[in-house]
C-alpha cells in the first residue's frame, strides 16, 4: 500500500497506457463483430463457421499471439500493436458469437410487431433488435473488458508496458509492496471499468428496469475465454 | 517468416523432444501444472457451485467471488507469491487455481440452479431425498455446463501455465520466455506453437467430454447446449 501511495503518477501513467491497451482492442472488436454479427444472425452457414474459427481463435494463448504476431504482420516483437491486434481478435472472436446470440434473445413476436407496424428490415435491426439485445451484449462485453486488462498485464512477461511492468519490475528488486500495488490498481481498474459497462447497459435500457424480467438468468453467462492473463 | 521456418525445423528435429529439459518433458510439466490447478480448482469451486445451486441460497456470494476473481491478475499473484513462499509450485498452483475458479464456479451454479424445476419437483414427488434429488437428476442434468465450465478453465490454465516459467519453473513457458531473454527469437515461437497446440488438443478433447455427457436423447440434437460459452441459460 506504502508503494501504490508514494508512486500516484507513476501509477497514473501506466494505468493510461494499461487502458489504451486493453481498451482499444474492445472497440476495434465492436466495429468489426456488431455488423458481422448482424450479417451472419440469420445465415446458419456463415454463423456455424465463424463460430468454429471464433473458438479456435480462444484456444491460442495470449502470450503466444503476442509472440508469433510479429512473423505475420509487419511489427516488431516489442510493439505495443502486437498486443492491440492480438486482443482486438480474442474481442472479435468472443463479440462475434455474442452479437447473434444477443439478436436470438430478441422475441419472434416482437420481430413480427415490428414488422407489423411497418418496420423496414434495416429499421426494426437499428431501433427494435439491436436495442432489445443489449443486456446480452453487455454481459460479453463486460468479460471482455475485464479479460483484456488481465491480459494486457501478461505482456509485461515481454517487455510490453502497462500496468504489468509493476509485477515485473517488483519481482525483479525483490519488492512485493509494488506488486501488491499493482495487483490493487489492475483490480480497481478491472471492477470500475466493469460497473461503468454495467451501469451504461442499464440506463441504455430502462425497460429492463421496468419489468425486471430475465435479468437473473443473464448474470452468470461464462463465456469461453481462452488466453494468458 | 524465417522465425516460424526455423522453429518448424526445430519442433521436428528428434534430439529436442529428450532430456530433461526437451520437449516431451516440457511438455509433461506443463500438463502437470495444469491438471493439478484444474483439479485443486474443481475441489474448491465444484462443491460451493452445487450447494448454491441446489439451495439457491447465496446466489450472490457466486456472483460477486466470480466477477472479483477474474479481475485478479494472476501474473502479478504468481510473481507475489514466489516472493513470499519462495520458488517452487505452491506460488504457481495458487495463482493458476484463483484463475480456474471463476468459469468452474459459474458453470457448475448455473448449471444446476437452470435444471428445469418441474424435473426437480418430480423427482422430489417420487420421494427422492435432497441428496438423491442433487446428485441423481440435478447433476446428470447439469453436467454438459459443468464440464463446460472444465473445458474453460483448462483453457485458461492451460495458456497461462507459460507465466509459470517467469518464475523460474519449467513448462512450454520456458521456451518463450528463454526465446526472448536471449534474443533467439525461433525459440519464443516454438513455445508459442507448442501451447497452442496443446491447448488446441486439450480443448478438443473436453468439448468431445461436453457432447458426450448431454443426457438422454439431447446430444443427437443439433443444438449444442454446453459448447457455446453464452449458452448458459436455455
Amino acid at each position: 500500500m506504502h508503494y501504490l501511495l508514494t508512486h500516484l503518477p507513476a501509477a497514473w501513467t501506466l494505468t493510461v497506457i494499461h487502458l489504451r491497451l486493453s481498451l482499444l482492442p474492445v472497440l476495434a472488436g465492436l466495429a468489426i463483430a456488431l455488423p458481422w454479427g448482424v450479417l451472419i444472425h440469420r445465415r446458419a452457414v456463415l454463423r456455424r463457421l465463424t463460430t468454429v474459427t471464433a473458438s479456435v481463435i480462444f484456444t491460442i494463448p495470449s502470450l503466444a499471439l503476442f509472440v508469433v504476431l510479429p512473423l505475420l504482420i509487419p511489427t516488431r516483437v516489442l510493439d505495443e500493436a502486437n498486443v492491440i491486434v492480438a486482443l482486438t481478435l480474442y474481442t472479435t472472436a468472443l463479440l462475434v458469437r455474442a452479437v447473434p446470440e444477443a439478436l436470438d434473445a430478441v422475441s419472434a413476436q416482437t420481430r413480427d410487431s415490428a414488422t407489423a407496424l411497418g418496420y423496414t428490415r434495416i429499421k426494426r435491426m437499428l431501433k427494435v433488435e439491436l436495442p432489445l439485445s443489449i443486456p446480452v451484449l453487455t454481459a460479453g462485453l463486460r468479460v471482455v473488458v475485464v479479460t483484456n486488462i488481465a491480459m494486457v498485464s501478461v505482456g509485461s512477461v515481454i517487455g510490453i508496458g502497462g500496468l504489468g511492468t509493476w509485477f515485473t519490475e517488483g519481482y525483479r528488486a525483490n519488492k512485493s509492496d509494488q506488486i501488491v500495488a499493482g495487483i490493487i490498481v489492475i483490480f480497481v481498474l478491472a471492477t470500475v471499468m466493469d460497473t461503468l459497462i454495467m451501469l451504461a447497459g442499464r440506463l441504455a435500457t430502462p425497460w429492463e428496469r421496468a419489468s425486471g424480467a430475465g435479468r437473473r438468468r443473464r448474470q452468470l453467462r461464462a463465456p469461453i475465454v481462452g488466453g494468458a492473463r | 517468416m524465417n522465425f516460424l521456418t526455423q522453429a518448424v525445423s526445430y519442433i521436428f528435429t528428434a534430439e529436442n523432444w529428450l532430456g530433461p529439459v526437451g520437449l516431451a518433458a516440457r511438455i509433461l510439466q506443463h500438463l502437470e501444472y495444469t491438471a493439478a490447478a484444474v483439479a485443486v480448482s474443481a475441489v474448491i469451486a465444484i462443491p460451493i457451485g452445487l450447494i448454491i445451486g441446489h439451495t439457491g441460497r447465496g446466489t450472490l456470494v457466486v456472483v460477486s467471488a466470480v466477477n472479483g476473481l477474474r479481475a485478479v491478475p494472476t501474473l502479478g499473484v504468481l510473481l507475489l507469491g514466489v516472493l513470499l513462499w519462495g520458488l517452487g509450485l505452491v506460488p504457481a498452483m495458487a495463482a493458476l487455481t484463483l484463475l480456474g475458479i471463476p468459469p468452474l464456479l459459474a458453470s457448475t451454479y448455473a448449471g444446476i440452479s437452470n435444471v428445469d424445476s418441474t424435473v426437480v419437483d418430480a423427482a422430489r414427488a417420487m420421494g427422492m431425498t435432497e441428496m438423491q434429488v442433487l446428485l441423481h437428476v440435478e447433476v446428470p442434468n447439469a453436467l454438459p455446463l459443468i464440464l463446460g465450465g472444465l473445458r474453460t478453465a483448462t483453457l485458461q490454465v492451460v495458456a497461462t501455465a507459460t507465466v509459470a516459467a517467469y518464475a523460474s519453473l519449467g513448462g512450454l513457458g520456458r521456451y518463450l520466455i528463454d526465446g526472448i531473454e536471449v534474443r533467439q527469437f525461433h525459440i519464443a515461437v516454438v513455445g508459442a506453437l507448442m501451447v497452442a497446440a496443446l491447448a488446441l488438443i486439450l480443448d478438443a478433447a473436453l468439448a468431445w467430454a461436453v457432447w458426450a455427457s448431454v443426457p438422454g436423447t439431447g446430444r443427437l440434437r443439433r443444438e449444442p447446449v454446453g459448447s457455446g460459452g453464452f449458452r448458459m441459460s436455455r
